[in-house]
């Protein structure tokens, strides 16, 4: 266990490492440097400015000096942000994503695994049709046009929510809903499949020969071994929830790291870019541990794997 | 006079694999709305803007944005051009992005995968670390990425989807090719004296047709959402040039005064991708009932 989370970090570093420094080759490849499109500033001003964030000397020394500051946490200053460094952004932004993915991973698990279950437990009744039916439109209505159709609807028709911000309880609402939605239905078609499998085994035929209640076979027998395909997907689901958030909170006006990223990708801000992929990719690595750890504590049969 | 089982093999032995899968998707029902749907979305978006008496370009300040009525179906935007033509238009786009960046995809993954799954050991292991490095990403981050760095053109949008989307298309390929090198046919054809590459082409690859094909048109409905979702963001197609992902940004930002801007491309475009998906999955049961899984 302490060996796999040491062996997982250790693995991690390599590909932080190619991250680092693909984005730092792309960004160098990038025509034009960070302060080129501002107008009429005098040469000494541009070399100043250059000097100033180190732009002027050699490749592979800026190379080295940037490889350096990521190892200690230093992102380095925003380009366009000015007087903010990257650091300051994410530590700003992030915590707004965060609860904004933490709610909608939730509301998925919270929405899709009954749905789920239940729909299995209903094979091949009508009911059946009507809760997948449901997880069929949640899959094929992206964020970007979701979000949009809820605002019409709860906010610009019925007036129940701001249209966007994010001040109160009831502004999470909707953001949440948009970005939640698809993996609850994706959850629900994963929770549905596995139960469908769980309940043909020996041992849940075993559970019933014995006496025991439907909801006792389904909660003490079936749900654990059920849900093993929705804790795998968990992993996956978290990236895509990072990708959700650009949408979101664009749509929403968040001001969550996501949106950062997306403007800053606008601007060709290229030190706030390498820095948000950078810390995504750690954010990544270290939510696909947790998912694996949790998949070992509920699963035996995967602690042995290499 | 054959006997029962003569008759069951003459039955039998005529059909070919993509026969026999034709036939099933045909009897699928929900691909075959699906298929259908999509055959008339496509051809709806290819040839429709001659038929229509606007034009996506030209606009009408002092006309605005109207309602849908009988002159403008769909109505029109806010510089009075017409929201179906703009529809049609940027379904081309869209769906032509679609299957642009999925044959990059497809060749790329393809040779790719071939190449790792048939050489093994070292090469096998380097090549595949290099897809797994990229896979610690988001595919909708290194497109970003990509288009920070490539700018903003059509093409270069295509470029950059198809650059990601082969990652999955090059693990399932050398996946597959790594079972079909441990076949005897393949020896037979290496004792025989066939160069490496005949091998590839002749024995490999088409018993890697099913999967692929299988997870090429689960690709396209990917690669159109893919592109709609970085053009909403403003940092794939732009104006004017519209792709659906355009067209719902430009309705999102005025959803308030002309919904009818949002509603019909957001309409187009999710009977698309649930079309795509619904030949995608009806595909998946025929050709492969059994692996490759969810997704």
């Amino acid at each position: 266990m302490y060996l796999l989370i040491l062996k997982r970090l250790l693995q991690a570093i390599p590909t932080l490492w190619v991250i680092a420094t693909a984005t730092f080759i792309l960004m160098q490849l990038t025509p034009g440097g960070p302060f080129d499109v501002e107008k009429d500033i005098p040469e000494e001003v541009q070399a100043l400015i250059n000097a100033h964030y180190g732009l002027d000397l050699p490749r592979h020394e800026q190379y080295f000096r940037f490889l350096e500051q990521r190892l200690r946490g230093d992102f380095g200053p925003s380009y366009k942000y000015a007087g903010w460094d990257v650091d300051e952004i994410i530590a700003q932004s992030f915590p707004v994503s965060l609860e904004l993915g933490l709610y909608a991973l939730l509301v998925a698990l919270t929405v899709g695994t009954p749905i789920g279950v239940l729909a299995a437990l209903r094979h091949n009744r009508p009911s059946e049709s009507v809760l997948m039916g449901f997880a069929m439109l949640g899959i094929c209505l992206p964020a970007f046009v979701l979000g949009p159709i809820l605002i019409m609807v709860f906010s610009m028709q019925l007036g129940w929510f701001n249209p966007f911000g994010w001040n109160t309880l009831g502004d999470r609402v909707l953001p949440v809903v948009t970005l939640g939605l698809f993996y609850a239905a994706y959850i629900a078609r994963l929770a549905r499949s596995g139960m469908l499998d769980v309940m043909r085994l020996d041992y849940i035929r075993t559970a019933h020969a014995k006496g025991l209640a439907q909801k006792a076979v389904v909660m003490r027998h079936a749900l654990r071994t059920a849900l093993y395909p929705v804790v795998a997907y968990l992993g996956p689901a978290v990236a895509g929830l990072i990708s959700g958030s650009f949408v979101v909170e664009t749509i929403f006006f968040i001001p969550g790291l996501g949106s950062f990223f997306v403007n800053s990708a606008f601007n060709r801000d290229s030190t706030m870019v390498m820095g948000t992929v950078l810390f995504y990719a750690v954010l990544i690595l270290f939510f696909n541990l947790l998912v694996d750890l949790i998949q070992m504590w509920m699963n035996p049969r995967t602690r042995h794997d290499d | 006079m054959m006997t029962r089982l003569e008759r069951e093999l003459a039955s039998t032995d005529a059909r070919s694999l993509g026969r026999d899968a034709w036939e099933q998707l045909c009897a699928n029902r929900m691909a075959r709305i699906g298929g259908g749907l999509f055959m008339g979305i496509a051809l709806l978006c290819l040839i429709g803007p001659f038929f229509v008496p606007h034009s996506h370009e030209t606009t009408q300040l002092a006309y605005g944005a109207q309602a849908p009525s009988w002159t403008h179906w769909f109505g029109t935007d806010e510089l009075g051009r017409d929201i179906l033509v703009r529809t049609l238009i940027g379904g081309r786009i869209s769906i032509g992005v679609g299957f642009a960046a999925t044959m990059v995809a497809l060749l790329i993954g393809v040779v790719y995968g071939m190449i790792a799954g048939y050489y093994g050991g070292r090469i096998e292991a380097a090549m595949m670390r290099f897809v797994d490095t990229l896979y610690a990403l988001p595919f909708t981050i290194i497109v970003i990425l990509l288009t920070v760095l490539l700018g903003r053109s059509i093409l270069l949008i295509f470029l950059a989807i198809g650059a990601v989307e082969w990652l999955t298309m090059a693990r399932i390929v050398r996946g597959q090719t790594k079972a079909l090198r441990k076949q005897t046919f393949v020896d037979a054809a290496i004792v025989g004296g066939a160069p490496t590459r005949r091998i590839l082409a002749r024995h490999i690859l088409p018993n890697l047709l099913s999967p692929v094909i299988v997870f090429t048109t689960l690709t396209i409905p990917a690669v159109i959402l893919l592109e709609s979702v970085i053009s909403f963001l403003g940092l794939g197609v732009q104006p004017p040039t519209s792709s659906w992902g355009i067209l719902i940004n430009e309705g999102a930002v005025k959803l308030d005064i002309y919904p009818w801007m949002l509603i019909f491309p957001a309409l187009f475009f999710s009977l698309t991708i649930f079309a795509l998906n619904f030949v995608g999955d009806g595909l998946r049961d025929a050709l492969d009932p059994k692996s490759m899984g969810e997704s």
